[in-house]
């Protein structure tokens, strides 16, 4: 249960994004990989067949001091928002695992852990902390075939998907999760499924359940893996009514430069973004400094174009401190209010005069 | 990226099965291939939006609009545009919303089943993100009259806002209904609809207007002429009232300034029912237009209405043949002389594409198209030169080539050709297995500026310096051009170059042919080239000559050395012993296991499909290719153009040193002469290993010092010395040669490569579905595998097929050997040439080995002792094992 009483959530989040430029959190995965945990510390004592090592989520159940103190440690670095570690915590993913039968039970601890920590944290200082729930997207695409032969077969349906992400989604929300954040989108019709499930787990709730969407690009002219442009994906998920918009993974904050300044114009929402640290080095490993990360994004800031900053692969406690020095006292960016036009979209976007 | 924007949408209509009896017939034959390219067709002629309706009786509609919106999800060109859900059921609808990634249209919903159905499909409408057409429609029936249809639209325009969905993403359908049909109630439609559009968006602000303009003309059905002009100008009065989207077929409007005045005028009475006798007029007029065809003019029109010398040059660029030899007799009489044409007009035009392409503005695919129209044009003037005994003009520079002796292959030799015409140079194009006697010949009979030689397979590479000595010996001094698969600068440099004195340059790929042979006809560029490449190539011998080379182990060393396999993991028995042939596989079949990306790579289009269909840079050119290869493969299918014969045979054998003996007699007795399975309870009697019906494959082994740890590989190590299995086979694409020779008939190299290319395609996906079938099944160790073609294509299975010729086994005679094992020139009409290349050319041979520790390597440079060696085991003097092991001696 979030704890903000009877204003919405919301309303308060956008309320604290007029006045400042938020931050969220950074990496779960490399920040877990620094405890060296082993196949055991993974598996606990929960008997299951599979090997565990790897299934960063199962931690909630298994290990939780590992997620309580990554949290802890982006709160303390001025994080406003801690993301649930449950990227992969759908009946999906965890089906690598053998876990499937825990997905509810993953995503009610990762969400209660979240929310307990980002309350410890606001009873501290007043300031408000946030809890936004994590849906990845599946290791599963519903607008391409994996059979290069048969271009119109898919392994799963919409109707599918829709059911994985409502079963992780209503166990973040019971878990304490303010926000459902549906997260590296490479295919937008996986994120259209994933709305469709938060749409519909709000109605079953009877309130606002706000929606985060961020896009992920495979290639540096602007398009996720399903080939949408970025403008076009807004037009595709605006009638999700995000409370955040924009675009986390694939590449550095040098290569996002131009589709953030995209986003930043034509969205009349707020604009999230957080980006890897830099490319990966030739071991795959993340290499680039903090300063270097929050100069990059600082200049983002600095052009009005971004309301919360965080980052994704290879980003540290250490990153989202100097990304918080970074941006501290400079103006967010300003909601647009865009000219009413109706706006379609295949691949591209596609405007009538309206 | 194309940000679009409209103020008026064209809604394509041709994949809506109501509206086209085309699409309707494709649909129902569960032809979706070319469905798509219905949808394609739509995009690429404009239309902003595609409409997609199934609502047939006789189909599943359900199943036919998700099929077909998943295809056209995977079609890049497509996909960019919205797409409109078109169907009179919610579930159908429904079903395509669940199928669409970006922000579609949804065609319709409305008040018909009252309001509570009309919000719940909106607020689905919503919650999906789609825009929504909604039809002026409610329950007491469709509106007709002006004031219903606002009365209606305001209606749900009221509704709609109430629950929050977007007025900009509303599009109302006020009803266009059809006018002049005798009955005078209906008179007035066309003039409701504007008038009530005018008002419905005053009312309602930011909704848009749309209708289906087919309605209007319905009464002349079958006068293409006259529904054209009603619609054109229906649109030219409706727009200007606020109506801004229609479902219309795009191509077919006419410019309302276009029509016939007096058509015109008879339209817009009707229109805007000017007076009640305006319908019978219209009727009475139409009679004329009947039958002319409008169409067709006003697709002419545009290229068509240039002057002729422009019209050659568009189709040279564009690569149209259907009008070139219609142009080139129209040009051929402006001129005095039947030459002027070619050094003119067509030889500028050629240049255009010789500069396009130059600039990596055109790719190989189109040049080769135009070259096909630039062939049908000189074909045309041909007799007309001759009859004028006029000298044929000699262009730039004439070349002489030739696939040499012994090899088969021409598909790069055609390219390069084909290229060097394009840019102005006369070709004299030898074929293919030309001994080296006709090439000097030709060259010197024709005054040839340069020779130019192709080859595939190895043994062509002795040919070729074969073809250098005799030009030596024969005291030419014009330069050879050296080109081909395996052909390589430093083969050139240490081997053919030395052999001839006048200049030799190795042409990396046939996009460099052109620069290299007029460099080679100018006068003042030739000499410094000419001594830059002899330097480059010094260059390359002297790097070899002071370059340490890796050392090579003494035979016995490497053989110590090999890698020593888990006999563990051998394969099981085979299953099928003997030999199996297969007279006709169904190509069909093969289809799907095609490897696309060599085909690319044939046309000089680098990438990996499928990505490279969307691809920036060659992306719209091997689209291009792609739908011209697939449309032959569905006619090379459906016209049973040609059969996949093919056989594969396993035997039991053992390993001895580098040996494997095969013994194929304790198999003989099993045939399966149809493909099908050889009747169970075969036994191997004798794995006697000196048996003197055994057959010997002798196999090389690397021999270049590794460091430690490393084996010196041999395929003869995949094999049990105690007794194992081994496999061969040799498939072959048959009856090409008719149709080849219709595409040169018609002087269509650019059907001709692809069809080449198609058939080489085929065979190797013929070797991979057989391969797949004997693991699976012949052999059948691994019969649960299941593989997506990618994964085959990775080759991602247990097992090897080896192929002579190629880096693990080298040397081209074993091909020999295989062929007697399989009896392939018997069962399946494969024949070997002199240096063992296949007929026909679309070919493909080679041995299975089924260990799981199988792979491919490369043998590489081998010593003086494999050599004395290997030419024992062979049964060859030292001389001929020199010949054949040649690539791989220092």
């Amino acid at each position: 249960m979030s704890g903000f009483g009877d204003v919405s959530v919301r309303e308060i989040f956008n309320a604290e994004a007029a006045k400042r430029i938020l931050i969220t959190d950074g990496a779960f995965g490399t920040e877990i990989q620094n405890w060296k945990l082993s196949e055991a510390d993974y598996a606990g004592t929960l008997a299951l067949g599979h090997d565990q090592k790897g299934n960063n989520d199962i931690l909630a159940l298994t290990k939780p001091e590992v997620p309580a103190a990554i949290h802890r440690a982006y709160f303390e670095a001025g994080a406003d928002i801690a993301e649930t570690n449950t990227f992969s915590a759908n009946r999906i993913s965890q089906a690598d695992y053998g876990a499937e039968g825990l997905v509810r039970e993953i995503n009610v601890e990762s969400a209660r852990l979240a929310r307990s920590i980002a309350d410890e944290f606001t009873a501290k200082d007043g300031r408000p902390r946030f809890v936004a729930g994590a849906v990845g997207p599946t290791n599963k695409t519903l607008s391409l075939s994996p059979d290069v032969n048969d271009p119109g077969y898919r392994e799963i349906d919409f109707d599918y998907l829709k059911d994985v992400y409502r079963e992780q989604i209503d166990a973040l929300v019971e878990g304490g999760a303010d926000f459902v954040l549906i997260e590296t989108v490479f295919d937008t019709l996986n994120a259209k499924a994933g709305v469709m499930a938060a749409i519909e787990a709000g109605a079953a709730l009877g309130r606002d359940l706000p929606i985060m969407l961020s896009m992920t690009l495979t290639d540096l002219s602007g398009r996720n893996l399903s080939g949408h442009t970025v403008e076009a994906f807004w037009h595709a998920v605006r009638h999700a009514r995000p409370l955040t918009i924009g675009l986390n993974c694939s590449f550095g904050a040098e290569q996002l430069r131009p589709h953030v300044k995209t986003l930043s114009e034509i969205c009349d929402t707020l604009i999230m973004v957080y980006p890897n640290a830099g490319l990966p080095n030739e071991l795959g490993a993340y290499d680039e400094a903090p300063a270097t990360t929050a100069g990059l994004v600082g200049q983002w800031a600095e052009a009005g174009q971004v309301n919360v900053l965080g980052g994704c692969c290879g980003s540290t406690p250490a990153h989202i401190a100097a990304i918080a020095e970074g941006v501290r006292g400079l103006a967010p960016r300003a909601v647009p209010v865009p000219p009413v036009r109706t706006r379609l979209a295949g691949l591209e976007p596609f405007f009538m005069a309206a | 990226m194309t940000n679009t924007s409209a103020n008026f949408v064209n809604v394509g209509e041709r994949t809506n099965v109501t509206g086209s009896a085309a699409f309707k017939k494709m649909i129902m034959a569960g032809d979706y291939t070319r469905a798509v390219e219905v949808a394609r067709s739509q995009v690429e002629n404009g239309a902003q939006v595609v409409d997609v309706n199934m609502d047939e009786g006789l189909l599943d509609a359900l199943e036919a609009m998700t099929t077909f919106l998943k295809l056209i999800a995977a079609e890049p060109d497509i996909a960019r545009v919205p797409i409109m859900i078109d169907s009179s059921k919610w579930e159908v609808i429904e079903a395509g919303l669940k199928c669409v990634s970006g922000k579609p249209i949804v065609n319709s919903i409305s008040m018909k089943e009252g309001e509570a159905a009309f919000l719940h499909h909106a607020r689905l409408c919503m919650n999906y993100g789609a825009a929504a057409v909604v039809m002026a429609f409610d329950e007491t029936g469709q509106a007709d009259t002006r004031d219903r249809k606002v009365e209606i639209c305001e209606r749900a325009y009221k509704l709609l806002t109430g629950i929050g969905f977007p007025p900009e993403d509303i599009i109302f359908d006020p009803n266009v209904f059809a006018v002049a049909t005798g009955i005078e109630e209906h008179n007035n439609y066309g003039v409701d609809f504007i008038e009530a559009t005018r008002e419905i968006k005053a009312r309602c602000p930011h909704v848009h207007i749309s209708g289906g303009l087919s309605n209007l003309s319905f009464s002349f059905r079958g006068n293409e002429p006259v529904r054209r002009a009603m619609h054109s100008v229906f649109l030219y009065h409706a727009i200007p009232a606020g109506m801004d989207m229609a479902i219309v077929n795009a191509g077919q409007l006419d410019v309302y300034d276009t029509i016939d005045p007096e058509l015109r005028t008879a339209c817009e009475d009707v229109v805007l029912n000017r007076d009640p006798e305006a319908g019978d007029r219209l009727v009475a007029l139409a009679e004329r237009y009947r039958g002319t065809d409008a169409v067709a003019e006003k697709q002419a029109a545009e290229w068509r209405g240039l002057p002729v010398t422009k019209r050659l040059e568009y189709a040279l660029v564009k690569g149209i043949d259907a009008h070139v030899v219609d142009d080139t007799e129209e040009c051929r009489q402006q001129f005095a002389r039947p030459i002027e044409v070619i050094e003119g007009p067509l030889m500028d035009g050629m240049n255009v594409v010789g500069d396009l392409f130059g600039s990596g503005k055109m790719f190989l695919p189109q040049v080769v198209k135009s070259a096909r129209v630039m062939k049908k044009a000189v074909a045309h003037l041909l007799p007309f030169i001759e009859a004028a005994k006029e000298p044929g003009a000699k262009g730039k520079g004439r070349v002489v080539m030739a696939t040499v002796k012994g090899d088969v292959h021409d598909i790069g030799k055609n390219i390069v050709g084909v290229v060097l015409q394009c840019n102005g140079f006369e070709v004299v194009d030898l074929g293919v297995m030309v001994p080296w006697s006709k090439i000097l010949e030709a060259a010197n009979e024709n005054d040839a500026d340069m020779i130019g030689l192709s080859g595939l397979i190895t043994p062509s590479l002795d040919e070729m310096v074969t073809v250098a000595e005799e030009m030596q010996r024969s005291g030419m001094t014009m330069p050879l051009l050296i080109g081909g698969a395996t052909t390589s600068k430093v083969h050139t440099a240490l081997r053919i170059s030395p052999a001839y004195k006048g200049p030799v340059v190795h042409v990396l790929d046939a996009s460099r042919a052109v620069g290299v042979a007029t460099t080679l006809v100018s006068d003042t560029q030739r000499d410094p080239y000419v001594a830059q490449v002899a330097a480059d190539y010094q260059a390359v011998r002297d790097a070899r000559e002071g370059k340490g080379q890796n050392a090579l182990l003494p035979l016995a060393e490497a053989r110590r050395r090999g890698f020593k396999a888990d006999m563990a993991l051998k394969a099981p028995a085979v299953k099928q012993p003997g030999v199996h042939v297969f007279d006709d596989w169904d190509l069909a079949d093969l289809v799907g296991y095609i490897d696309w990306t060599p085909f690319f790579r044939a046309w000089e289009l680098a990438g990996t499909y499928p990505a490279i269909l969307s691809d920036e840079i060659v992306g719209e050119s091997a689209t291009g290719l792609y739908e011209d290869a697939r449309a032959m493969l569905d006619r090379i299918v459906s016209e049973n153009w040609l059969t996949a014969r093919g056989v594969a045979g396993l035997w039991p054998c053992h390993r001895h040193d580098d040996d494997v003996w095969v013994h194929d007699r304790h198999a003989e007795a099993h045939r399966s002469p149809d493909g099908g399975a050889i009747p169970p309870g075969f036994s191997v009697p004798n794995l006697d290993r000196r048996d003197e019906h055994s057959t010997r494959l002798p196999f090389l082994r690397q021999q270049i010092a590794k460091r430690e740890g490393r084996a010196n590989m041999c395929l003869a190590d995949f094999i049990d010395p105690a007794g194992d299995w081994i496999g061969g086979f040799a498939v072959g694409i048959h009856g090409i040669e008719p149709h080849l020779a219709a595409y040169k008939a018609a002087h269509d190299d650019y059907n001709d490569i692809l069809l080449k290319a198609l058939a080489d395609r085929l065979a190797e996906a013929f070797a991979e579905r057989l391969h797949q079938h004997v693991r699976t099944d012949l052999w059948g160790y691994a019969s649960g595998e299941q593989l997506t073609n990618e994964a085959l294509i990775r080759e991602q299975y247990r097992g090897i097929r080896p192929a002579p010729g190629y880096p693990a086994c080298p040397e081209h005679s074993l091909k020999r050997t295989l062929f007697d094992l399989l009896d392939a020139e018997a069962n399946v009409g494969l024949e070997l040439t002199e240096s063992y290349a296949m007929l026909p050319t679309a070919a493909v041979s080679g041995f299975y080995f089924g260990h799981a520790q199988a792979e491919y390597f490369g043998v590489a440079r081998i010593g003086e002792d494999q050599l004395e060696d290997y030419a024992q085991r062979l049964g060859v003097d030292r001389d001929r094992a020199t010949r054949l092991l040649r690539p791989n001696l220092d």
